[in-house]
């Protein structure tokens, strides 16, 4: 095919290759510009929007055929590293990225808009932006962002030595992700490596019989391998527990859900391009599956793990007091079973990453919540040692959970490890969703007694968890959510009792609340017909209910301080009312739509449920004249750099531009522990304060200082001002380790907890957040559509160690529950691509008002407590609530769709 | 074989092009938002011919009593293009088709050869009497678009013919119009159910002729005839008259968007609604 020639940012440039393959691709592989992001391949994310001839295209739509004489500009050439534009500078201001997957396609999109509209609207940016998915930040960051950027001049405002803490300071690692180039998974190969691809089951349950897989390879020239279960080294098995691990890299016999791998195939780049994964010669049976708990544990039903009786993983249990008495004593009980979904983590970066063998050793570049446990794993596949697996996690393009699971990592290791030459892979997005985790959908029923007078008693609570065909972290959302189904309250009695169950279905695994949005679900739901029942207020009924310091958990527990509950609760009131009071007036008059407004509270224990959950920070001076962190703690954009790096600066009482970041990479960088449970800002902050507390303690030694002192880096120079005066330090004049290192420190924290006892008694958490949030909405009592009018979310976050970062997390974590509560559901085989599973765009996400209470946690870095998990829970039951507020009968089953609404619309009325 | 090279053919005159289509080996490529997204992780070797850079295909004007939409008229060129009162119907659909980057490349050929039961152009051209226009190297015909849609995703476009332009007739043109679309979220949603309709008024407002198409409720976007009967004669309350009955014919599905009765009921109320904006 002939040459095609065109410009891209200004520069000429000619294509060979097939006239059909994507723009998207001749970009990103051909030129080697990845800051053209793909998400989807299908026009449905939006993440790799360019502007061709200054019109706003989705690159993945348009043929390298039709390009030629063509202008095509990217987000390389809209603002430059050095020299960012006004939009990319307000995108970093307004805290408008985070992860950075999707940042290239809006600031595309928004620019598009900008030369049209120099000063846009709210619904302007809405409008010209609604075709790019975003993930992480709920938009409106975006939004501000936008429309900031026309006359946005502030200079990036650096806080004054050891004063960082509770500064909005922007994101330590934020100008790649505005300008494209950050390297994500997919983002950096070298050329010359095998591309892979994976064969996996079509079907949910099924046996399958290899054909000639020589006859195969030889029969597609380029093809180098196919392998399969017998080309695993070491343990054709892995999982996040040890103790459950139990998923195949490769199925064996039968595969157990649709989209499980049976063999993978490795070819050069062209030759697997043109591959279709159709010819490759497998047959398959396919056999019965189990699709629901239900049947899972019913008599007779096949098992989907031997040694797994009626297809039950685990049991959770936690008891406290004497339910039987306490409902006995009850004037008023309220009972019902609510249902929740499968929903799709939907991070716009699919798995992605490489591998390369030297040697004995190996080297893994992906994108992942969990190198270390990573590595762990990968050893044991490929039976080496696990000091010979290196795991460099790449930036992270969303990560929610899903990520702390491997994915791509067994079939990279293996790949490069048999064949000796470097491997790349990247999953397409129905790949991406039909073969990774989930949310476990659920099953949840529950009691709860109260006296007359609105005081709780008493709670039982069964909660039944679709787990999926493996385990992966199904036992501990067993274990999380019946320590969290009573919500943050007081009871005199407790029983919560869940199952994981397996099915044939994808494993459900770790998703931002690990089970605890799902458990909300059902409590605050019940909560709002228990207050109904006793004739009291809704948002009184919590407030007068709410756990306060001094009082003990439903495991025991008793927080001497640092519950801020109550407040966040009294923090709605002003709103609460109002909306009630508006609602009233708007809904005596409205023929056709129904306001109303809901509460639900929340709270979340940071870290393992009662399991060690260490994190270890080194953080040294270099002669050259920086402060160096190893900070392993994986940013997936919620922001660990950053936060770490202001715990680092005023440890040290030293400015944050003193401080550069080496890692995550498990060979540089101590094991920080996972980016999971909300735990880095709690645990890895305390192993960064105490690292950066010890370093300086040995600094002020140097200089024989006061810890009044504060250190100021000046070239390659260290000034110790104390009292007056300052001592002066010639660094290259200093003993220094063979790294170049004058002072070197590590520590470790590992959060007090103790084991739980068989009545799920002790103390599992070191700490808690607790928050609030209210929905306001309106529903269309004729089509059953709700619509957001405003979230109102007030967090206790202990101390906002950046309040811009925390709102992100609040504000993201909203988006999520408005997902999970309006209209995301996914069905294995049904909706595995982003224009069928429907996750929010722009215009779903209301105006969020984030109210901060910080109640100065006694253990966590400067008081603060763990933020990511904790925004998602109250946001769908809040929503729930607010529906049956305006509806008059409640939804109990997730998402609440138009027929959900309307059903609840129709027996409202009847009562 | 794995190292297949795609044909890609992109003539630039339309006589060109139909010698190539009479071979009945080509896919025709217009704005590829369905194209691609049906390929993603597929090997893309199939022979195609680029239509887009075909002189003449694209733009509206007005020829003989008919507004001339040609095939490749994107739904931002319909948007940002001045057309009489007639068009807002048309125009809040192509509005609401994907985002912007959608609604920059997606032509108004392709959604009607496309065929999909939610395509969102359908019903407010249906709404309009349109036609299409079907050339191939024997001649070019003229079809009513109620006849050229013949099934779920299957017309009666001929293997060699192309779809050159969509035709509505100038007597809309001082009618009102309008769109309703019930999605399950804000932007980038495909229909769960739509409907248009162009209504012409006496000067006391008494309706004279009406025109009322649904889509996503049957395999093929379908005309309310019985309805528009119904409406003739009516004034500004006419969507009172819609009924249950009027929606008797359509056949929704269950599917991963919505159920039959929810389809059903969406149907009732957006049929009301978009009569109702037009009157109002």
């Amino acid at each position: 095919m002939s040459r095609i020639e065109f410009t891209v940012n200004g520069a000429a440039v000619g294509v060979d290759g097939p006239h059909l393959r994507r723009l998207s691709d001749v970009l990103r592989l051909d030129l080697g510009m990845t800051g053209t992001k793909v998400g989807c391949d299908a026009g449905d994310c939006g993440a790799c929007s360019v502007l061709l001839d200054d019109e706003l295209v989705c690159a993945c739509l348009v043929p390298l055929g039709r390009l030629a004489g063509k202008h095509v500009v990217t987000v390389e050439g809209l603002g430059d590293d050095d020299d960012l534009s006004r939009l990319q500078r307000s995108f970093l201001h307004h805290g408008a990225a985070q992860c950075g997957i999707c940042t290239p396609g809006m600031v595309v999109a928004a620019e598009a808009l900008l030369a049209r509209v120099p000063h846009p609207g709210e619904k302007e940016v809405e409008d010209a932006l609604g075709g790019v998915l975003c993930r992480c930040t709920g938009y409106r960051k975006i939004v501000d962002a936008v429309m900031g950027a026309p006359d946005f001049d502030l200079a990036g405002a650096s806080p004054a030595p050891g004063k960082a803490i509770g500064q909005r300071v922007e994101r330590v690692d934020g100008v790649p992700k505005v300008t494209g180039r950050d390297i994500f998974g997919d983002d950096q190969t070298p050329d010359d490596s095998l591309v892979l691809k994976v064969i996996r089951s079509p079907h949910h349950r099924a046996t399958f019989q290899f054909g000639d897989l020589e006859r195969f390879i030889v029969d597609h020239p380029g093809i180098e391998a196919v392998l399969t279960a017998s080309d695993v080294p070491g343990r054709n098995r892995f999982g996040v527990i040890p103790a459950t691990a139990d998923q195949p890299v490769f199925a064996e016999h039968e595969t157990r859900f649709r989209g499980e791998a049976v063999a993978l195939v490795a070819g050069d780049k062209g030759s697997m391009e043109a591959l279709d994964l159709e010819s490759f010669p497998v047959a398959w049976t396919e056999l019965a599956p189990i699709t629901d708990p239900e049947t899972a544990m019913a008599d007779g039903v096949h098992l989907i793990h031997q040694s797994r009786e009626r297809n039950v993983l685990v049991r959770g249990l936690v008891r406290r007091g004497d339910v039987d008495a306490a409902f006995a004593n009850a004037d008023t009980v309220v009972e019902s079973e609510y249902a929740t979904a499968f929903v799709e983590h939907a991070y716009i970066e699919p798995e992605a990453g490489s591998a390369r063998r030297d040697g004995d050793r190996i080297t893994i570049q992906v994108t992942t919540q969990t190198p270390h446990m990573d590595r762990t794993e990968v050893a044991a596949i490929l039976d080496i040692d696990a000091g010979a697996v290196r795991i460099i996690p790449t930036a992270v393009g969303g990560g929610f959970g899903s990520k702390l699971d491997m994915s791509v990592q067994p079939f990279l290791a293996i790949a490069a490890w048999k064949l000796g030459k470097p491997v790349r892979i990247t999953y397409t997005r129905p790949e991406s969703m039909m073969s990774t985790t989930k949310r476990h959908p659920s099953r949840l029923r529950a009691r709860i007694a109260a006296r007359s007078n609105g005081e709780l008693l008493a709670m039982e609570f069964f909660g039944t968890f679709d787990t999926g065909a493996y385990a992966s972290w199904g036992p501990t959302v067993a274990n999380r959510a019946p320590v969290h189904a009573g919500g943050p309250y007081v009871y005199e009695a407790y029983h919560a009792e869940t199952m994981a169950v397996h099915t044939n279905s994808p494993p459900s695994g770790a998703f931002r609340g690990f089970g605890v949005p799902q458990s909300a679900v059902c409590q605050e739901s019940l909560f709002d017909e228990l207050a109904d029942a006793v004739g009291i207020d809704r948002l009184q009924f919590r407030i007068r209910n709410s756990l306060t310091a001094g009082e003990p958990t439903v495991t025991g527990q008793v927080f001497e301080s640092g519950v801020g509950f109550r407040e966040c609760l009294e923090a709605l009131q002003p709103g609460w009312e109002r909306a009630r009071a508006e609602n009233a007036i708007y809904n005596a008059t409205s023929p056709t739509t129904r306001r109303g407004v809901g509460v639900a509270g929340m709270w979340y224990g940071c870290g393992n449920t009662a399991l060690p959950n260490p994190s270890t920070m080194k953080v040294g001076l270099h002669r050259e004249g920086r402060i160096v962190l190893f900070q392993g703690a994986v940013d997936i954009g919620q922001g660990a750099n950053t936060a770490m790096t202001q715990i680092c600066a005023d440890a040290l009482g030293m400015d944050m531009a003193s401080i550069s970041l080496v890692g995550a990479d498990t060979e540089t960088t101590p094991d920080a522990g996972k980016t999971s449970a909300s735990r880095q800002t709690f645990v890895s902050g305390n192993a960064t304060f105490e690292a950066s507390r010890r370093l300086r303690v040995q600094l002020l030694a140097m200089g024989d200082a006061s810890d009044d002192a504060y250190l100021e880096l000046s070239g390659n120079r260290l000034v110790i001002h104390d009292q007056g005066a300052s001592t002066v330090l010639v660094l290259p004049d200093l003993a220094a380790d063979q790294d170049g290192f004058v002072a070197l420190t590590e520590a470790t924290f590992d959060p007090p907890t103790t084991p739980l006892d068989e009545f799920g008694q002790g103390e599992p958490y070191a700490v808690f957040g607790f928050g609030a949030q209210m929905a306001e909405l309106e529903i269309d009592l004729e089509l059953g559509t709700v619509r957001l009018r405003r979230i109102t979310a007030a967090h206790d976050v202990g101390k906002a160690v950046n309040p811009t970062l925390v709102e992100g997390q609040i504000e993201g974590g909203i988006a999520q529950g408005i997902g999970m509560a309006l209209m995301e559901e996914y069905v294995p085989g049904r909706n595995e691509n982003l224009h069928d599973y429907l996750i929010p765009t722009f215009g779903d996400v209301p105006e969020i008002v984030t109210i901060l209470i910080e109640s100065n946690d006694p253990i966590g870095p400067y008081g603060a407590k763990g933020i990511g998990e904790h925004t998602l829970i109250p946001t769908a039951p809040a929503i729930l609530n607010a529906i049956r507020d305006a509806a008059g009968a409640p939804v109990r089953a997730l998402p609440a769709t138009p027929a959900r609404v309307l059903d609840a619309i129709r027996r409202g009325l009847v009562s | 074989m794995a190292t297949d090279i795609a044909e890609f053919i992109a003539p630039t005159d339309l006589s060109h092009a139909l010698d190539i289509l009479a071979q009945g080996r080509h896919t025709i490529l217009a704005g590829g938002t369905d194209f691609y997204p049906a390929r993603v992780g597929r090997p893309l070797t199939e022979p195609v011919i680029d239509i887009t850079g075909i002189d003449g295909l694209r733009g509206i004007n007005r020829v003989e009593g008919f507004h001339r939409i040609g095939t490749l008229t994107t739904w931002s060129d319909l948007i940002t293009t001045e057309l009489p009162p007639g068009f807002d119907g048309l125009k809040m659909a192509a509005g609401q088709i994907g985002g912007i980057q959608i609604q920059n490349v997606g032509t108004i050929g392709g959604n009607l050869c496309n065929a999909s039961p939610a395509a969102d152009g359908i019903p407010p051209l249906l709404a309009l009497d349109a036609s299409v226009e079907l050339a191939s190297p024997a001649g070019t015909r003229v079809v009513a678009l109620e006849e050229f849609l013949t099934g779920y995703r299957s017309t009666s476009r001929q293997p060699g013919e192309l779809l050159t332009a969509v035709l509505v007739p100038e007597e809309f043109d001082d009618a009102t119009s309008s769109f309703w679309k019930l999605g399950s979220r804000a932007y980038l949603v495909i229909s769960v159910a739509m409907v248009a309709a162009t209504i012409v008024c006496d000067a006391d407002g008494t309706i004279e002729t009406a025109r009322v198409a649904i889509g996503a409720c049957s395999p093929v976007a379908k005309r309310l005839h019985a309805l528009e009967a119904d409406l003739a004669g009516r004034h500004g309350d006419a969507a009172d008259a819609v009924t249950v009955e009027h929606l008797a014919d359509l056949s929704p599905i269950d599917d991963i968007r919505a159920g039959v009765d929810e389809r059903r009921n969406a149907a009732l109320h957006l049929v009301r609604r978009t009569v109702a904006s037009c009157l109002s």
